[in-house]
Formats: C-alpha cells, structure tokens, sequence
C-alpha cells in the first residue's frame, strides 16, 4: 500500500491546496480592495452581492471573457506560455510549508504539508528566483518597450533583494542549530516550526523581521516597490500588452507570491501553526496559521497604503547600502551569538 | 551621519504607518448615494418647475423673457390669448407650450432671473436620467408644480 502514501495523500493534499489558494487569491484581492478604501475612507466595493462578497467572482467571469489579444510582432510562444511560467513557482513555494501539525485522518496519519522534503529552505528561496523567469519572459515577448523596461526592472530588483533576504534566512538556519539534537540544524520547514527555542533567541529573530519584510516587499514587487509595473512610468510594465485570462494569471501570481512570503515567514519567525492547546486540538493549527498570515497580510496592504514608491535608483541604492550591509551584521551576530551559547 | 539618517528615515516610516492606521479606524465618509439621499443645499439648482398662484392660475404669462434669456436656447414658448371665462393665468395671455431640453440646459438660472412673475423656478429635483431623448424634453403638463403656492426665490 505504499501508492497510498506516496501518490494518492500528496496529490489529493496539492489538489485541495491549489484549490484552496486560488480562491483564497480571489477573496485576498477583496480584502486588499476592502482594507485599502478603509484606509482612504472609503467603503471598498460593496455592490455585488453583501460586503462586496460577489465582485472576485464577477472579476474572474469577466476576465475569462475578455478578448484573448497578441501582440503583432510578439514572440508567440513565450508570450502565451509566460505567464503560466509566473503563476507555477508561486504555487510551488506552497508544497514545503508546513500547513498544520500532522492529524489523525481516517486511521491515517497524515501531515499537513504537501512535501516535507529536508531542503525545504533550500526550495523556498530556488523557487522564489525562479518565479522572477515569467515576469522578464512575458516582458521580453510582448516586444513592447514599457513592457521590457518592466521587466528589467523587475531582474534588478529580484536579484537585488534576494541577497539580504538569503543572507538573514542564512542567519535563521544558524540559530536552528541550536534546536536540533546533534547542533548541525534543519532546512526541514516543519522541523523548524516545532523547534523549541529560548526565548532571547524568539527576540532576536523577531529583530530581523523588519528587514525580512522590506525584502519580501520587494521579492513580491507589491507597493511601495512595485517596480514591475509602475503605472505612472510604465503604463502597466511588463503586463502592458496582457489581457483577458493571461492577465489574470499574472495578477494571480502577484498575489499568490504575498501569500507564499507570508506563508514563509510565518513558518520561519512566528512559529507556523503553533499557537495555545494545538497539542489538544490538532485542527486548531490551521486556524493559527490562517491566522498568521492574515496579519502579515495585513501588514503587506499596510505598507502599501502607507508607504510613497521611491525611486528605482533609489530602491537599488538602498538595498546595497543600507539593507545588504545590515543582514551581513545581522549574519556576523548571530554566527557569535550561536557559537557561544 | 548614515545611522542618524537610517533612525530618521525609521522614525518617518512608522510615523507614515500612524497615520494610515488612525484613518483606518475613522470609518469611510463616502455618501452611498442610491441608498442615502444626497445633501442638497438651498441654493442648488436643478430641474425647473413651473409655479401657480395659491387659486390654482398659472404664473406663466407666455412673456418669453425666458426664452430670450436662455444662452442655451433650452426652452421653448409658445404663447396663446387667455379665454376671458376661462383663464389659465391672471395676464392677457399664457403659456400653451412651455417647453426645456434639459440635454442642452446649463442650470444658469437666466430664466428664473428673467422671469418677471417668478413662474419658472430651478428646482431640487436632479434624478432626470433617462434612456431615451425625449425623456429630456419637459413640457409644461410635467413642469407644473400641482399644489405649492409659495415661491421660494433664492435671495441672490
């Protein structure tokens, strides 16, 4: 019966969670749309069906009807296939995180996690770098300039804040070692999410979030680094010549990258789905982790309604003089910190 | 130099976020108009109404001052002579057809200035979408307010 346990539980489980992500997506840019008139004084939409609950569906319907259009002198093949290149790494980032603690199902023991591989970190990060590959193909197929600029931009920036955000993950593995038995760590997110950890150590990994947040920021090109698609500059950057369903695909990776940072960083700094009597009720996990990740979204449509776009040379600058240079201290500490305790 | 900025820089950032945050909790100050009725103010000035004298005569004495008045060239009179058994305004004559395209109406208020009875008035009543272009064109059976006596002139 090992079909059971290596095909038939995994693949149900990644269906559920796609399911779930896609509509969770749809009803996240209702939130975002709610709490962002909230902050500006408004209602939010509010006319379809009560609290606005009908717009994400009345959204998706009319973006499938739309007129499916390609540019003339587009380069076919990696315009179509772009943006599913985008949406795929997104969903991927979802299969290592650690959804809730390991439940009772039907005599089975199942956890709840699509794939508890060992390199779990290792994956997050590959992953994420790998999503920047449909933004800069969809950018450089629509052979259209404001679509390329996007696109550059959004290399540059990826790149850009990948180093700090590695470096202070780097930072977090080294206080793994710590938790674990033998002191040589884990990558295993759900090791991680366990981990019993002092609480000075809480402290100070709480201390890098801050900075951990400004590079999820701009890893998820959400506002105020939403670089790829400047509207004032860049008409819509690399989305400019996307329409209809492709379109969506592509806000849909948007938005499936902030639930997928969000995801990470509850694991890696709030502890995942831990939270008071989860050992007595297993399913009370998943409410702490939705939880969770509510309130980083929260703090992602926050930020945006807060805080002003800078500059592209300015946001450059201050990744490598100010945020690289941090992590690296951030780093250099830690590596003290964990050799001496 | 740079740590002093770097605080700065921190402390402008969360001061930003205070802001958002008190806002968020004031509640919206959107109007949902359908639903709520819009605040009309007493000078505001929307579709005419044609008035009559508290007896029931019209005010209208087919003058065409209003029509003379009107930059637009929005409203249309036609005068006719009073049946002296039968009037249907004090004067010599009335108004057989007092007619105002609102697709071409500015809501100046000429007319009403021009008006030496004070029978046209700009009212309150700005609800007159339609989906046709006769539904714009207002005669005066539809202009003529039933039973209000009183005229209310904006003092200008």
């Amino acid at each position: 019966m090992d079909w059971i346990n290596l095909i038939l539980i995994p693949a149900i489980k990644a269906l559920i969670l796609v399911v779930v992500l896609l509509t969770g997506f749809a009803y996240l840019t209702l939130f975002e749309r709610k709490l962002i008139g909230r902050f500006q004084l408004r209602y939010g939409p509010n006319r379809a069906w009560r609290f606005g609950l009908g717009h994400p569906i009345a959204d998706a319907l009319k973006m499938i009807f739309k007129e499916e259009i390609v540019p003339a002198r587009a380069d076919k093949l990696l315009y179509v296939i772009a943006p599913g290149l985008a949406l795929a790494p997104a969903l991927l980032t979802f299969a290592v995180v650690p959804v809730g603690p390991t439940m009772n199902l039907f005599g089975l023991r199942v956890p709840f996690q699509v794939a508890d591989v060992n390199i779990g970190f290792l994956w997050v990060l590959a992953v994420s770098s790998i999503g920047v590959y449909g933004i800069i193909l969809g950018g450089f197929a629509s052979n259209n300039k404001y679509s390329l600029l996007g696109a550059l931009r959004t290399s540059a920036q990826t790149l850009s804040y990948e180093l700090p955000m590695g470096i202070l993950l780097i930072a977090l593995v080294l206080t793994t070692t710590l938790g674990t038995q033998d002191g040589f760590g884990t990558l295993r997110l759900n090791e991680i999410v366990t981990m019993n950890r002092p609480w000075w150590l809480w402290l100070w990994i709480w201390l890098a979030f801050p900075f951990y947040f400004i590079t999820m920021l701009a890893e998820t090109s959400r506002k105020p680094f939403d670089f790829p698609e400047t509207e004032n500059e860049l008409v819509c950057g690399y989305s400019t010549e996307y329409g209809s369903i492709k379109f969506a695909l592509y806000y849909m990776s948007e938005y499936l990258h902030m639930l997928g940072a969000s995801a990470v960083a509850v694991s890696v700094f709030f502890g995942g789905w831990r939270g008071p009597f989860v050992e007595q009720f297993p399913i009370l996990g998943l409410v702490y982790f939705v939880g969770k990740i509510m309130a980083l979204l929260f703090l992602f449509i926050w930020a945006s309604a807060s805080v002003p776009r800078p500059r592209y040379d300015q946001l450059l600058k201050f990744c490598w003089t100010w945020l690289f240079p941090v992590a690296l201290v951030y780093l250099a500490i830690t590596a003290v910190i964990v050799t001496l305790v | 130099m740079a740590v002093s900025d770097s605080v700065r820089g921190v402390v402008e950032i969360v001061k930003g976020f205070g802001v958002t945050l008190t806002n968020l909790f004031r509640g919206p100050i959107t109007s949902q108009y359908p639903e709520e009725p819009a605040p009309i103010y007493p000078r505001f000035r929307a579709r005419h109404e044609l008035r009559r004298y508290s007896n029931g005569l019209e005010r209208c004495i087919g003058c065409m001052l209003c029509e003379a008045a009107c930059p637009t060239g929005a409203i249309h009179v036609e005068a006719a002579e009073n049946d002296p058994e039968h009037p249907v305004s004090p004067g010599e004559r009335y108004a057989r057809v007092w007619e105002v395209n609102l697709m071409r109406c500015v809501y100046c208020g000429d007319c009403e200035t021009a008006c030496p009875v004070e029978a046209v008035v700009l009212g309150h009543e700005f609800e007159t979408a339609t989906r046709t272009r006769d539904g714009f064109l207002w005669t005066k059976e539809e202009l003529l307010v039933p039973t209000n006596p009183n005229v209310v002139v904006r003092a200008e």
